[in-house]
């Protein structure tokens, strides 16, 4: 397998508005080789959405060397689109020309590039709602029109950052789903941003744990779990526990520095069971 | 209305300081049958559209320069603020010494009424725009140059823009009759001014009810049913 993302040593630095700099990234070093479905997994502020963000483009890094395809990166480009958070749908487009907007600035011809669109519109679903625009979409739906998007452009890389996060958990688990499907079928290197330990497990073959401040990555676990993935699978519940051990060091540091307690501790045992103390009283 | 002709009969009112409604009725048809009104109103409006053509181009020009060249918004721009608080008519004076009593200054003063406020709400409109579409448009290959702006920065920004037009298109309509008033040339202000001069009430109340009327045509029934249905479209309002 050849590698289709190469980070080496990067770090990140940011000017603070005091003038201080501020340590994002410290030496991130990873690969993926093509068709992997790799998770950046780490508590909020540990710089994983960072790293999405020089992968796309967006910014550039203080230190080290990005390749993709053995090229450097230089400037977001369709060959590695983003699906966001929150979506990015134009909500002064239809879903179709949203979904066809990538093909249009390729300089594909109308036509073709609504039939393209309204091929990719069909695979997640929402050929009933090509013609409507984003805002009449619940957030399950203006996700699946996001990923049509980006899947259009027949991109080699998907980034992903946290795009399941704003939804309710049953869409979720219905996405996933589509997820692993898409990929199962399209064979796309995916990087998935997310700080949910389930879904990082449930979707990916590898999980890259990050700890934070400054963000470096902290160990890795490889998934080796039948596809299509089951919820009840056993190695999956096991990789999940680990993982949360693994986070129980990052998360006490975040804790203890959002509360500014250094006494606050959430390790084992710390945390009182509420199931006991309350048993029958719901009743 | 019966009880503004009743009022005029019972209190007796003097006819030039204010007309009756039969009178202003009466005066009406004979400005339509006669081409007066309507070769005023035509004149007008032909300014106006003018004017506002000249200010919503020029103020869309400097809007998306001041979004985007942090040096011009921070020494032009703040300039614009300024100018903007101005009420147009008083830079009439200078007008007539550049252009003259004529149609030049009345449009001058018209489209500077409008310029100042379609500037700041485009400037307004492009630096409201959420950088998730920037970077969505990005990561699909629109780069940083013309069809970002054309394909992203206006459309995003178009809410904000539309608000300004109808703005500008009020603070236009004001500029314009005062100028008219002042400056020569037939026109609806003109007209006003000649009701004064031949104490004709009537002819004066007619005018102030056709731009009255015009306005909330052109307002209500063009640029917010546009703003309406457009607000409706973003998403922005149910």
């Amino acid at each position: 397998m050849t590698e289709m993302i190469e980070i080496d040593g990067v770090s990140k630095r940011f000017k603070q508005r005091d003038g201080n700099e501020f340590q994002v990234l410290e030496d991130v070093s990873f690969t993926i080789p093509e068709g992997e479905f790799v998770s950046l997994l780490g508590p909020s502020g540990c710089g994983k959405s960072t790293i999405l963000n020089l992968l796309a483009g967006f910014e550039k890094v203080s230190q080290g060397t990005i390749k993709v395809n053995d090229g450097l990166i230089k400037e977001p480009g369709p060959d590695r689109v983003v699906v966001f958070q929150e979506h990015g749908l134009f909500p002064w487009l239809t879903v179709l020309d949203n979904v066809a907007f990538g093909l249009k600035q390729r300089g594909v011809g109308k036509k073709e590039r609504n039939q393209l669109a309204m091929e990719q519109i069909r695979a997640v679903h929402l050929s009933k709602f090509a013609d409507r625009y984003p805002h009449e979409l619940s957030g399950g739906m203006k996700q699946r029109a996001a990923i049509a998007r980006a899947l259009v452009m027949d991109p080699q890389i998907l980034l992903m950052d946290e795009p399941f996060a704003a939804l309710d958990e049953q869409t979720r688990l219905v996405l996933h789903q589509e997820l692993e499907e898409i990929w199962l079928r399209t064979g796309k290197t995916i990087l998935f941003i997310t700080h949910n330990i389930r879904e990082a497990v449930m979707l990916s073959d590898r999980v890259l744990v990050m700890s934070t401040r400054p963000g470096k990555i902290k160990k890795e676990f490889v998934v080796q779990a039948a596809r299509p993935r089951d919820g009840s699978d056993s190695v999956l519940h096991y990789v999940e526990k680990q993982i949360m051990d693994c986070l129980a060091d990052e998360l006490e540091k975040v804790v203890k520095e959002e509360m500014g307690d250094e006494s606050y501790s959430i390790k084992k045992n710390a945390v009182s069971d509420h199931t006991f103390g309350n048993m029958g009283s719901g009743i | 209305m019966v009880t503004w002709e009743a009022a005029y009969r019972i209190i007796g009112w003097e006819a030039w300081k204010f007309p009756s409604l039969f009178q202003t009725m009466q005066s009406f048809y004979d400005g339509f049958v006669q081409g007066q009104l309507l070769e005023a109103i035509g004149n007008s409006l032909r300014r106006l559209l003018i004017a506002f053509a000249l200010s919503l181009s020029i103020g869309m020009v400097l809007g998306v320069l001041f979004a985007k060249v942090k040096l011009l918004d921070d020494t032009l721009g703040f300039l614009v603020v300024a100018l903007q608080t101005v009420p147009s008519i008083a830079w009439l004076p200078f007008a007539i010494i550049w252009f003259g009593f004529n149609d030049t200054s009345v449009i001058f003063i018209t489209a500077l009424g409008a310029t100042w406020t379609m500037s700041i709400s485009t400037r307004t409109g492009i630096k409201n725009i959420s950088p998730i579409y920037l970077r969505a448009a990005q990561t699909l290959g629109t780069g940083t140059g013309w069809k970002m702006f054309t394909q992203i920065l206006i459309p995003a920004a178009f809410p904000h823009i539309m608000t300004g037009v109808r703005v500008s298109w009020a603070f236009a309509w004001r500029a314009l009759v005062a100028g008219e008033l002042i400056a020569n040339g037939a026109g609806l202000g003109q007209l006003l001014q000649d009701g004064r001069g031949l104490g004709d009430t009537a002819l004066m109340l007619n005018v102030v009810i056709i731009i009255a009327v015009l306005g909330t045509i052109s307002d209500h029934i063009v640029f917010k049913r546009m703003e309406d249905k457009l607000l409706v479209r973003y998403g922005l309002e149910k």
